[in-house]
């Protein structure tokens, strides 16, 4: 039943949307029906798998960088104690730039190859990550640390025996968190310029008014994404058994 | 924080403890002052006080974990630092929930760097009672059971002085009075300083019993129940010392208001 759920969901939705199309007498071009939307992704499945492939390494890489840079920040910050003051303010403002506004400049110094949308996908998830993993690693139970203080432990093994696992749990929410939003700039990015990827296919379809397409396009990147953030999930889930409190954004 | 150093001392000697002069203050307001009392070598002392009188704080300044007030003095009764020779167990069990029961007691080895000796951590719990759950998570125990763990981890230290902080607090009548007697018994030959809110426990636990009160503690002096602990504390000889300890409880000093 479990996973019954979801799978009766989507079949409704399609049903809806085919009823949808029929009634009202929908053209094409604005909405194309379920089953012409899959014709197209099963007749152009090999351009769309390329297409996904592109998208999908900007994706991971992204993904892979975001959560380096954010460890390494959140780590920092917690260890050394000034730097936390500096480093904080540039993160806030970092998020109060919209990171689609930086695409054409990211475009434009790294060129229309996979690089400023690596770039805009690890600016992306940089932030979720940062901020849940040192928000983590500030709320050590003070117990944990007075005790470990008293056994006669450093500074160094408290945070590697104490404070990182007790932020895991965090660190794990941001990382669903990121791993959500990653889809976002890598699309983004691809909608600047490029020349490859589901996102600058889906403006192409959409330049020369094959919605089908788009649609279909669209459809290979919800069900990646999906995939991206329930395989993550359950990484998690394995590696990270314990809680260490109870943590409200776990259930995003 | 004060690094454990190097066996300049026997750590494992019997030791006392002597507190003078004790001030304890909490955001630049003073509650206790003058405070001087001793923990008898190999005895149980108990530390009685109405709530938010800084009973915590003074345990936490014994381990060293609060800078003290400069004109506080603790030392050992041998007139040494006991910097390395404290235990401390709190109201939580403090267990962490990524590591094993035996994982946990053997925790201390895993903090220094050191190689932890799980053989021994094992039998601990074994003589704490719980080594059927030596595998288990704490997420898995029950209050009684973690404290147990709790309890097996502040053996492996094999501190002289041991710090309790109401460790019996949060568990239900019979568990506590099962803990009291296993904790009592395994900590024989240590030293032991045990902060509580319960005059019961302090009657049945404690060699001599101590009351922090608000303000000046000049006058301070302990009150010695008859007998030696454990003690039954409904027994009527000891009626006259609960009436002790209530009264105390109830009444400030008012000196430094």
């Amino acid at each position: 039943m479990k996973f019954l759920r979801p799978l009766v969901v989507f079949l409704g939705l399609l049903i809806v949307w085919h009823l949808v199309v029929t009634f009202l007498n929908m053209p094409a071009f604005i909405l194309p029906s379920p089953k012409s939307v899959i014709l197209v992704a099963m007749a152009r499945a090999d351009t769309l798998l390329g297409h996904a492939a592109v998208t999908l390494a900007e994706i991971l890489l992204g993904l892979l960088f975001g959560t380096l840079f954010g460890i390494a920040s959140a780590l920092f910050m917690a260890y050394f104690r000034p730097a936390r003051s500096w480093l904080l303010p540039v993160l806030v403002v970092s998020q109060a730039i919209p990171v689609f506004t930086l695409a054409p400049v990211l475009v434009l110094w790294f060129g229309y190859g996979m690089a400023p949308k690596v770039a805009m996908a690890t600016l992306i998830i940089y932030f979720p990550v940062t901020a849940a993993f040192y928000d983590g690693l500030r709320r050590t139970e003070t117990g944990w640390v007075d005790l470990a203080r008293t056994m006669g432990a450093s500074k160094a093994a408290i945070l590697r025996q104490i404070r990182i696992p007790a932020a895991l749990p965090a660190f794990a929410s941001g990382l669903r968190v990121a791993a959500a939003v990653a889809p976002i700039g890598a699309v983004v990015g691809e909608w600047v310029g490029a020349s490859a990827g589901l996102g600058y296919y889906m403006l192409l379809m959409n330049g020369r008014v094959q919605t089908d397409a788009m649609f279909a396009a669209l459809f290979v990147l919800a069900i990646m994404a999906v995939c991206i953030y329930f395989l993550i999930d359950l990484a998690l889930r394995r590696l990270i058994t314990w809680q260490t409190e109870a943590d409200p954004a776990s259930s995003f | 924080m004060t690094p454990v150093e190097p066996q300049t001392m026997p750590h494992d000697l019997p030791v006392g403890l002597r507190v003078e002069n004790m001030q304890l203050g909490w955001n630049g307001r003073s509650l206790v002052e003058g405070l001087t009392f001793e923990a008898l070598p190999q005895a149980w002392t108990c530390l009685l006080g109405e709530s938010g009188v800084g009973k915590s704080t003074l345990l936490r300044t014994i381990a060293d974990l609060i800078a003290p007030h400069p004109t506080t003095q603790i030392t050992g009764s041998d007139g040494k630092d006991l910097a390395g020779r404290i235990a401390y167990m709190a109201q939580q069990d403090l267990l962490l929930p990524w590591l094993s029961a035996t994982e946990n007691v053997a925790l201390g080895a895993r903090l220094r760097g050191e190689q932890p000796d799980f053989t021994t951590a094992r039998r601990l719990l074994e003589r704490t009672g719980i080594v059927e759950r030596a595998d288990a998570r704490p997420g898995e125990m029950s209050g009684g059971e973690r404290q147990r763990v709790a309890l097996a981890r502040t053996l492996m230290e094999e501190r002289p002085v041991v710090l309790m902080d109401e460790p019996f607090s949060a568990l239900d009548a019979i568990t506590r009075t099962q803990l009291q007697d296993l904790a009592f018994e395994l900590l024989q030959s240590r030293t032991v300083l045990m902060v509580t809110h319960d005059p019961f426990e302090a009657l049945r636990l404690g060699q001599s019993i101590h009351i922090l009160r608000a303000g000046a503690n000049g006058d301070h002096k302990p009150i010695i129940p008859p007998g030696t602990p454990l003690r039954d504390p409904t027994d009527p000889s000891l009626r006259q010392n609960y009436h002790a300890i209530m009264f105390a409880l109830s009444h400030r000093t008012g000196a430094a208001e």
